[in-house]
């Protein structure tokens, strides 16, 4: 909270005059019927999206040119608040005189930026702008009617946040390419979460198939197993460096065991690996001898000497070996 | 013309009020715990409130009513408090309340529940919109702390049966709070003749100023304060005497009682007349019987016309009303009260409150009457519901995919 928050915002104040306009309004409200279109030769579509029972509603009608395709005249009924009428009433102007194919381009920040007073300046307060995302729907559905197909079939990929249409792909991208770790990170960069908010965290003013928080804890998930993957093919491929530390220590077991342990033994001695600790310019394994080799002359010398360049040689010349 | 029907929300403080107010802020300004004739001089007036409020509200002079700055503050006390005198520090850990309550009992519940482990009976409403007695015994067990109804709702203006409810609380041992706000100032409410232990209340409801309101505490009996500090009101409630706001409720009760019949005729004539005229118009209803409902309220809800719409069309003439649902509030649930009640769906996002006062005219029920069907024509001439054409086969709704 901030001191703009104190008061918050007036809801209806944040309309844009075209918003207020087309609420009180509306130039495309009306119906088109059956039997007149049939007589022009034309088809009617006429497809309806949401309900009473959930808060808004809206018809659309289509008068199509089966000879072309082409939208020729577009009429709807809604139930709803001013921004959902207004929002119906730009959608219907967008679709006249578009064939059905170019009318399933129009998405709901189609209709929110005509209406817009100025290019800048949004159209609704963000909880608003749900409202044009089912103009957007219906939409798709009326073509989908015409068409003969079903109306997912136009959505090319998944979209999470309606209101910003943000993607599922999007999102993992862009959480993945920042290291994104909060909701605010991902609204900020992307716009998601940012408006009606039903699309965060379930619970919301709506049901969704996604939300971000889950998108945001597996894409995290996915990340710390991909750094493990790359850890573990550096294993793999004796990349040391990239190693993760339980690698690092059988790696430098496997030297001493296959170069250097006999010869302790031999002694009536032993060494154990302690810990592995990595800064930028080295990489200090700390070990601890045993038996007869703790306390020899030869422990901080000579013997150490060929433990260090051994396991420079077959693992990184960052090694430094520190007894304790 | 403009027309407030908004009074459930707020109300105009009565210019007496104000009048009243007047003299405490730069003449009588001494804060009345100092000892010379500065503080000593606002005596009268704040002696002269306390005796309204007893009266109004019919209180003995063994019952503490103490002065808080509004009755979120007074509903918030009292839970937090007996949480703290009868939970933590006793042997009960449940509380019961309605589906229905104000955010302030709900909310606090709520955390009650999540940060302080206590149970909580959330009791559903009947067709009528309030909790009857007998449900309130059946969930009353040896370790409720607290039953918590409200008085009136805000919503419907349904009148609860606090005297069955007290009666039950009485007989079970069981403390009982009543959220008053919507009761006080609109109908009669005998402290001496309900088994009550704590009452809320709000002065603004009532035509008094915003920012003062009050506890009742029943033959002052314990409850930890809420506010610690300089040992104000007995020791009840820290923080220097709002000197005029008290002076502004006491005033503002008694204006709102005095002739208190005469009044509520005088409202509810003007109600009734407007209710009857919605009524006319086609697929409305109206929650709940006008017996059981505070004299100044309708809950009105209109098929096919979404509440917002209808509170925006409203506007534009000048008319204020309000809505407890749809895209008014950011999550876009219907109105809860009208789903507790068992309104379907389809109504609950339809629902228009229309509240009353003292000083709402016959001209501005003329006036509402009139632009209310103007508006209610224009929505359904808008309106998917009243549409002739059917969609296209496939084109129907199957289920909400609300957006």
């Amino acid at each position: 909270m901030a001191k703009a928050d104190i008061l918050g915002d007036s809801l209806w104040d944040a309309y844009s005059n075209k918003v207020t306009t087309l609420m009180n309004n509306p130039r495309h409200q009306g119906e088109l019927f059956e039997k007149e279109v049939q007589e022009r030769g034309n088809e009617l579509i006429v497809a309806d999206f949401g309900a009473e029972s959930c808060g808004d509603a809206v018809r659309l009608y289509w008068e199509i040119d089966p000879k072309n395709d082409k939208i020729i005249n577009s009429k709807f009924k809604s139930f709803g608040c001013g921004t959902a009428i207004a929002s119906s009433d730009v959608m219907t102007e967008l679709c006249i005189d578009k064939t059905v194919q170019e009318a399933v381009k129009i998405t709901n920040i189609d209709v929110e930026l005509a209406l817009r007073d100025d290019p800048e300046t949004p159209a609704v307060p963000p909880q608003k702008m749900h409202c044009s995302v089912m103009a957007y729907d219906v939409i798709k559905k009326a073509a989908g009617m015409y068409l003969g197909v079903e109306s997912e079939s136009f959505e090319t990929e998944i979209i999470v946040c309606e209101c910003a249409r943000v993607s599922l792909g999007t999102l993992q991208e862009v959480i993945k390419l920042n290291d994104l770790t909060t909701i605010e990170q991902i609204t900020d960069y992307t716009k998601a979460g940012g408006f009606c908010k039903s699309c965060i965290r379930p619970g919301g003013h709506e049901a969704m198939d996604y939300y971000l928080v889950d998108i945001l804890a597996d894409t995290r998930k996915e990340m710390d197993e991909e750094k493990l993957r790359a850890a573990a093919d550096a294993g793999a491929s004796g990349d040391f460096e990239n190693m993760t530390l339980v690698q690092q220590i059988k790696a430098v077991d496997a030297i001493v065991d296959e170069n250097v342990r006999q010869f302790l033994v031999m002694d009536g001695g032993d060494m154990e690996v302690i810990d592995i600790k990595t800064t930028d310019e080295n990489i200090d394994i700390y070990i601890r001898y045993l038996g007869a080799c703790d306390g020899c002359a030869s422990s901080s010398t000579g013997t150490l000497y060929a433990i260090e360049s051994t396991l420079k040689e077959k693992l990184s010349t960052k090694i430094r070996v520190l007894p304790i | 013309m403009q027309v407030y029907l908004d009074n459930n929300a707020t109300t105009m403080t009565d210019p007496l009020v104000v009048e009243a107010m007047m003299p405490y802020f730069s003449e009588l300004y001494g804060n009345p715990n100092s000892l010379h004739k500065f503080g000593t001089s606002s005596h009268p007036a704040i002696s002269t409130a306390i005796d309204q409020v007893y009266k109004a509200l019919n209180a003995s002079d063994a019952d503490d009513i103490v002065f808080t700055s509004c009755a979120t503050e007074s509903n918030n006390w009292v839970l937090k408090s007996i949480y703290l005198d009868h939970i933590v520090n006793g042997e009960k850990n449940h509380i019961i309340t309605t589906e229905v309550e104000h955010p302030s009992i709900l909310a606090t519940c709520r955390w009650l529940e999540e940060e302080c482990d206590v149970k909580v009976t959330y009791l559903p409403v009947n067709e009528q919109g309030v909790v009857e007695a007998h449900t309130v015994k059946s969930f009353v067990t040896d370790k409720t702390a607290l039953v918590t109804i409200m008085w009136a709702s805000n919503e419907t203006g349904a009148i609860f049966p606090i005297a069955e409810i007290g009666e039950v609380c009485k007989e079970k041992g069981v403390l009982f709070h009543s959220d008053a706000v919507q009761a006080v100032g609109k109908i009669p409410v005998d402290l001496q003749a309900t088994h009550i232990d704590f009452i809320s209340f709000s002065a603004h409801k009532f035509h008094g100023p915003k920012g003062v309101g009050g506890l009742f505490i029943r033959n002052s009996q314990a409850l930890s304060p809420f506010f610690h500090g300089g040992e104000h009101m007995g020791g009840r409630r820290s923080g220097t005497l709002n000197v005029p706001f008290i002076v502004g409720i006491g005033k503002a009760m008694e204006l709102a009682t005095t002739d208190m019949d005469a009044k509520m005729t005088s409202i509810s004539k003007k109600r009734d007349r407007l209710e009857d005229a919605i009524l006319k118009l086609s697929d409305t209803f109206v929650v709940g019987d006008r017996v059981n409902r505070t004299p100044n309220t309708i809950l009105i809800s209109i098929r096919g016309v979404e509440g917002e719409s209808m509170l925006w069309d409203l506007n534009n003439e000048q008319i204020g009303a309000s809505t407890g649902s749809a895209c008014a509030s950011e999550d876009l649930e219907a109105n809860t009260v009208m789903l507790a009640i068992g309104a379907d769906n389809e109504l609950a996002h339809t629902g228009i409150r229309l509240s009353l006062s003292r000083f709402t005219t016959d001209a501005e029920i003329d006036y509402t009457i009139s632009h209310f069907e103007k508006a209610v024509k224009r929505l359904r001439t808008i309106s998917s519901s009243y549409a002739v054409q059917q969609p296209t086969k496939g084109g129907e709704v199957q289920e909400c995919e609300l957006h």
